[in-house]
C-alpha cells in the first residue's frame, strides 16, 4: 500500500469520487447525475479495497451499482416527459441546504479529529468473507435477522401496493 | 402433426449433424492455443525463474489467455454464429472470404472500422459515447478473475486470483445493465429507450437467481475463490465423477441448467433478447449505433457469452479438471461447447414475450433456485453435524 503507484491511484480515485459526488449535488441534468453517482459508488468500492475489505467492495458494487442505481435510473426514465432528453432539477433552498450540509461536515471533521481510531497497520488483513460470515450468523445474528425481516416487509408492501384489487 | 414434429426435430438436429460446425469448434479450440502455449512455457521455465518473479509470470500467463479471448473470440464467435444460423436454416452461411468464410469476420471488422462515426444530432453526446465503452469494460473486466488453470507447482494462472472471485463476477456483470440503460437513454430514440428499459428490468431480475445459484455452489464448496471451487471438483470416477454437476443428483444438474438460463438472460440472448427484439424495437438499445461503437456492443455481447459459459464450466463442469488430468484446453473446450449450445438455442427457440420473461424469472427460476439452495444448505448442515 506504500508504493507510489498505489498512492497515485488512491488520489486519482479520490478526486473522481469527489468530482462525481459534486456533480450529483450541483449538476442539473438528472440522468447525468445518476450516472455520476455510479462513479462515486464505484470509487467508494475502491476505497474498501484499499482498506482490505474485499467482500465489502464486491458487495458495494453488486448492491449499489448493480441494484440500487439501476432501479434509480429505471425510475428516472419512467417519470413524466420521457421523450425529453433534458430532465432538469432546479436549485431550491440553497442557503438552508448549505447550512445543514456544512454543519454535518463540521461534525464529521470534529469526530474524525476527536476519536482515537487506533490505526491498524498490520499489512494485508487477508480474506474478510469468512470472518464476516461467521460474525453475521454468530454474534450479530439478531441484527441480521431483523434486517432480513425488514426487507421482507418492504417486499410484501411493494407487492401489496402494485397489486390489482379485484372488483375495482 | 407428424410433419411439424419432424420439422422441429430437423431444426434441433441440424447443427449437430453439420460437419462444418464440428470443424468450427476445432477452429475455436485453436483460440485456446495462446493460453495453453503460455502455460506450457511457464511450466518449462518455472525452475529457472527466481521466486520473486513467479507471481509476475503467472499473471502474465493469465493475461495471455485474456488477450487470446479478447482478440480472437468475438471474430470467430460471430463467424460461428452465422454458420450455426445458416445450418439451422438449411443454408451455407458465409462461404466466400477464406475457407468456408473463415476470414469473413475480419473483413467485416475492417469495414466497421472505416465506417463513418455517427452521433445523432439530438442524442446526449456524453452518454451516447460512454455507453459502448462501459459495455466493453464490464464484459472484459470480468475476465480478470477467470483462471485458466493451475501449474504443477500449484500457482494459479489468472490475471487476478481473488478470494472473492465469484462475487466479483456477479458484481462486474451488473455493470452491463447500466451500459445498456446508458445507450438507450443517450440515443434519445424511443425504440432505443424501450430496449434499454427492458434490458434493465431483465438484467436486474435475472441477477437475483444468478447470485443465488452462485451461492448454491459456494454453499457446497465453502469458498468464493474460483480456483478452490475447481480444486474441490478434482478426482472421482474417470476424473469427472466429482464435478459439481454430478453431485447430489439431480439438484446440481437443475442448478446448472438454471444458471445457464440466467446466463442467456443476462447476455440478452434469444430466447431472452427482447431488449433488441427486431420485430418490435428495430434494434433495441443499439438502434442508433453504427461503425465501431456498434461493434463494441457486439464484442461485449460475445465476450459476455463466453464469460457466462466459462463460469458455468468452472463452477459446475469442473473447469480445467477432466478425464485426462487438468489442462486449460479442457476449460476452453467446455466454455466454447456451451457457447455453441447458446447459439444452437438462439436459432431454435422463439423469443419470449416481456411478461413471459418476467414470469419465467420470478415464478419459476427464483423459487426453484431458492429451494435448491435451501436443500443443499440443509444437507451440508446435517453433514457438518448441526
Amino acid at each position: 500500500m506504500e508504493s507510489m503507484a498505489a498512492q497515485a491511484i488512491f488520489y486519482v480515485v479520490a478526486a473522481l469520487v469527489l468530482a462525481s459526488a459534486l456533480y450529483v449535488v450541483l449538476g442539473s441534468n438528472l440522468v447525468h447525475a445518476a450516472f455520476a453517482l455510479v462513479a462515486a459508488f464505484f470509487g467508494v468500492a475502491v476505497f474498501y479495497v484499499y482498506l482490505g475489505a474485499d467482500f465489502l467492495a464486491g458487495a458495494q458494487v453488486l448492491i449499489y451499482v448493480g441494484g440500487i442505481l439501476t432501479l434509480l435510473l429505471f425510475g428516472v426514465m419512467l417519470t413524466n416527459r420521457i421523450y425529453d432528453l433534458k430532465i432538469r432539477t432546479g436549485k431550491v433552498q440553497v442557503l438552508p441546504g448549505a447550512l445543514a450540509s456544512g454543519l454535518v461536515f463540521a461534525l464529521l471533521i470534529w469526530i474524525i479529529g476527536a476519536v482515537d481510531w487506533g490505526a491498524m497497520d498490520t499489512g494485508d488483513p487477508g480474506p474478510s468473507s469468512e470472518p464476516l460470515g461467521r460474525l453475521l450468523v454468530g454474534d450479530y445474528v439478531l441484527a441480521f435477522e431483523i434486517a432480513s425481516v425488514l426487507l421482507l416487509i418492504a417486499l410484501m408492501g411493494a407487492a401489496m401496493l402494485v397489486r390489482r384489487r379485484s372488483g375495482s | 402433426m407428424i410433419t411439424r414434429f419432424r420439422q422441429v426435430e430437423m431444426r434441433l438436429m441440424g447443427p449437430l449433424t453439420a460437419i462444418p460446425i464440428v470443424l468450427a469448434v476445432a477452429v475455436l479450440g485453436t483460440i485456446a492455443a495462446l493460453p495453453v502455449l503460455a502455460m506450457v512455457i511457464s511450466e518449462l521455465t518455472q525452475d529457472f525463474i527466481p521466486p520473486g518473479l513467479q507471481h509476475l509470470v503467472t499473471v502474465a500467463v493469465g493475461c495471455a489467455g485474456f488477450i487470446g479471448i479478447l482478440a480472437l473470440n468475438p471474430i470467430y464467435a460471430i463467424w460461428l454464429e452465422r454458420k450455426v444460423a445458416a445450418h439451422v436454416q438449411d443454408r451455407l452461411g458465409p462461404m466466400r472470404v477464406g475457407w468456408h468464410g473463415l476470414l469473413q469476420s475480419f473483413a467485416d471488422g475492417i469495414k466497421l472500422l472505416f465506417k463513418e462515426d455517427l452521433v445523432p444530432k439530438n442524442a446526449d453526446p456524453v452518454l451516447f459515447r460512454a455507453a459502448p465503452m462501459l459495455a466493453i469494460v464490464s464484459a472484459f473486466a470480468a475476465f480478470a478473475i477467470v483462471p485458466w488453470g493451475v501449474r504443477s507447482d500449484g500457482a494459479v494462472l489468472a490475471v487476478a486470483d481473488l478470494n472473492i472471485g465469484v462475487l466479483y463476477f456477479v458484481a462486474i456483470t451488473s455493470l452491463g445493465a447500466l451500459s445498456v440503460l446508458m445507450a438507450g437513454w443517450g440515443s434519445n430514440n424511443k425504440y432505443a429507450l424501450y430496449g434499454g428499459m427492458r434490458a434493465a428490468a431483465q438484467m436486474v431480475s435475472y441477477e437475483i437467481p444468478t447470485a443465488i445459484l452462485v451461492l448454491l455452489v459456494v454453499a457446497q464448496v465453502g469458498t468464493l475463490s474460483i480456483p478452490e471451487i475447481v480444486a474441490a471438483q478434482e478426482g472421482g470416477f474417470l476424473g469427472i465423477g466429482d464435478w459439481l454437476i454430478f453431485q447430489m443428483f439431480p439438484l446440481n444438474l437443475i442448478g446448472f441448467v438454471l444458471f445457464f438460463i440466467c446466463g442467456l438472460a443476462e447476455t440478452n440472448r434469444t430466447p431472452f433478447d427482447i431488449p433488441e427484439a427486431e420485430s418490435e424495437l428495430v434494434a433495441g438499445f443499439h438502434t442508433e449505433y453504427s461503425g465501431m461503437r456498434f461493434a463494441f456492443f457486439f464484442l461485449a455481447e460475445y465476450g459476455n457469452m463466453l464469460l457466462v459459459s466459462m463460469l458455468a464450466a468452472l463452477m459446475f463442469l469442473g473447469g480445467w479438471v477432466g478425464p485426462f488430468g487438468s489442462n486449460p484446453l479442457l476449460l476452453f473446450v467446455k466454455g466454447f461447447g456451451l457457447v455453441v449450445v447458446q447459439m444452437w438455442l438462439r436459432w431454435t427457440l422463439p423469443r419470449l414475450r416481456v411478461d413471459q420473461l418476467m414470469a419465467v424469472c420470478w415464478k419459476y427460476v427464483i423459487p426453484i433456485s431458492f429451494f435448491l439452495l435451501l436443500v443443499v444448505a440443509g444437507v451440508r448442515g446435517v453433514g457438518a453435524g448441526w
